[in-house]
């Protein structure tokens, strides 16, 4: 799905990433993970072209993604942000910011994969309890039907239920054909939801590997 | 009288920089060499300008020399927003292209429709009300902008991550930033005449003219500083995002303001 080759990301002197090479399969979920500092976030905004490679390739299915208008790039490829980002207005306001035909079916529809309900449409989106509006946040990248989806460490600042309503809404979505690429410097949240690992030091690949089944992860429903 | 000041009075009238200079050393606020030079400042440049304007408004004078005037004052007022606000990329450049905007559609308006006769002694000071009361919005809008933009930078991407163009993504952001721009002139434009007596109006009645008369001019001047900083800092505002984000709809990294910079 992306290829990275020799990628460097260079900002104020500091190398982000370092001759980054590595290819993402197409299918599952694929955890990023790696100390703080290692490159995680670039690489995965890299991916929608919220951050531009200072040298060296990205493709996306093959094709260059600095020749890829990156609106239509951006609607392909959804993100999901370390901290929840709820635009003023009601949910069904902030659901209509990512696609302004969606009727009202719909939007219960994607409430209902991330475990809320239609009710909550009307609600204030900005007072919303962290888990709430980071639940909010993802419907609101589903409801633009992406094919790819990129979540930077989506989980960090909620506590442990509102984590396994997100990564079981993801798990699902993996299991029914979406890709996802999930920053993580859980070990134990890998193990629970990933389906590979690429680890991350330095800004450079130390290699993409499975994550054997663990009964004693908890791993999520597959 | 008249309305006219003899050097004796002005002289005069110095005596209230004197007791502002006298305040601040009685609550010792540090201020008083500031509003001697500040007041010492202001009579020389106004000297200047009052002469250079008699020489301006001499009857003959080409009215040429008035546009040129008009056009420093643009020049000059765009290095002022740009060393205001040194934080904000290429806001010179912007003010310049604002005041320009702003003077074509005002003045064309003002002079064009015939409001006022087009001569040197019209165009000079109605250009620089025009200018000067539009130099605060200016300031105002692109510091708000480059303040919303930079504080709310995930909420931005957020929006350019869901596809949006960056243009739309700053919707909101340039909203707000004109609305707190608009908002004082707005609100001076309300309480004229209930709450203030505007310096144009004031001048006129004080050199004699008719008080009726005065409030007409008033009122087209207040129209024309309404409309001139509505243009300008709508300009300076979709100018920005041009600046602000990249052609492919990437945010660039915004610097924090000076005085700012070194907190947390």
């Amino acid at each position: 799905m992306f290829e990275f080759v020799d990628v460097v990301v260079e900002r104020d002197r500091v190398r982000a990433l370092d001759g980054f090479t590595a290819a993402v399969p197409g299918h599952g979920v694929t955890a990023v993970f790696g100390p703080s500092g290692s490159g995680k976030s670039t690489l995965l905004r890299l991916c929608n072209r919220l951050e531009v490679p200072t040298s060296g390739r990205v493709s996306f299915r093959g094709a260059d993604v600095a020749g890829l208008d990156p609106l239509r790039l951006r609607r392909q490829v959804g993100m999901c942000f370390q901290r929840p980002t709820p635009f003023p207005g009601t949910v069904a306001d902030n659901l209509r910011v990512a696609d302004p035909e969606a009727g009202e079916a719909q939007m219960q529809d994607v409430l209902a994969r991330v475990a809320l309900t239609g009710s909550w449409l009307d609600r204030d989106a900005t007072a919303l309890s962290g888990g709430e509006a980071q639940r909010m946040c993802l419907a609101r990248t589903l409801i633009a039907r992406p094919e790819v989806l990129l979540l930077d460490e989506p989980t960090s600042s909620e506590d442990a239920a509102a984590a396994r309503v997100i990564e079981q809404a993801v798990r699902e979505l993996a299991d029914t054909g979406l890709c996802a690429l999930w920053v993580s410097h859980d070990a134990a949240q890998v193990a629970r939801i990933a389906d590979r690992v690429l680890r991350i030091e330095h800004g450079r690949c130390l290699g993409i590997e499975p994550v054997p089944a663990d009964p004693d992860a908890g791993q999520v429903a597959r | 009288m008249n309305g006219q000041v003899s050097w004796v009075g002005l002289v005069t009238s110095l005596a209230l920089v004197a007791f502002a200079a006298a305040i601040s050393l009685w609550q010792r606020l540090g201020l008083e060499r500031q509003v001697l030079w500040s007041a010492a400042r202001a009579l020389i440049q106004l000297l200047i300008v009052g002469v250079v304007l008699a020489w301006l408004l001499q009857p003959g004078r080409s009215l040429w020399w008035s546009w040129a005037w008009t056009a420093g004052m643009i020049l000059y007022a765009g290095d002022v927003a740009r060393r205001r606000a040194p934080e904000v990329p290429r806001l010179g450049i912007l003010a310049v292209a604002a005041f320009a905007s702003a003077a074509v559609i005002t003045l064309g308006v003002v002079f064009g429709l015939g409001v006022f006769p087009l001569q040197s002694r019209t165009l000079v000071p109605i250009a620089g009300m025009m200018i000067g009361n539009s130099m605060t919005a200016v300031v105002l809008v692109a510091r708000r902008l480059v303040d919303e933009l930079r504080d709310k930078r995930d909420e931005v991407e957020a929006r350019l991550a869901l596809g949006q163009p960056s243009r739309q993504a700053a919707t909101p952001y340039v909203k707000t930033a004109l609305r707190s721009a608009l908002s004082p002139q707005i609100e001076t434009t309300k309480a004229t005449g209930l709450v203030f007596l505007p310096g144009a109006m004031t001048g006129l009645i004080l050199a004699g003219v008719p008080p009726l008369q005065a409030v007409l001019v008033q009122a087209v001047v207040m129209f024309l500083v309404l409309g001139s900083t509505a243009t300008t800092t709508v300009v300076v505002a979709l100018g920005l995002i041009r600046h602000i984000f990249t052609p492919d709809h990437r945010l660039r990294q915004l610097p924090r303001r000076p005085e700012l910079a070194g907190r947390a």
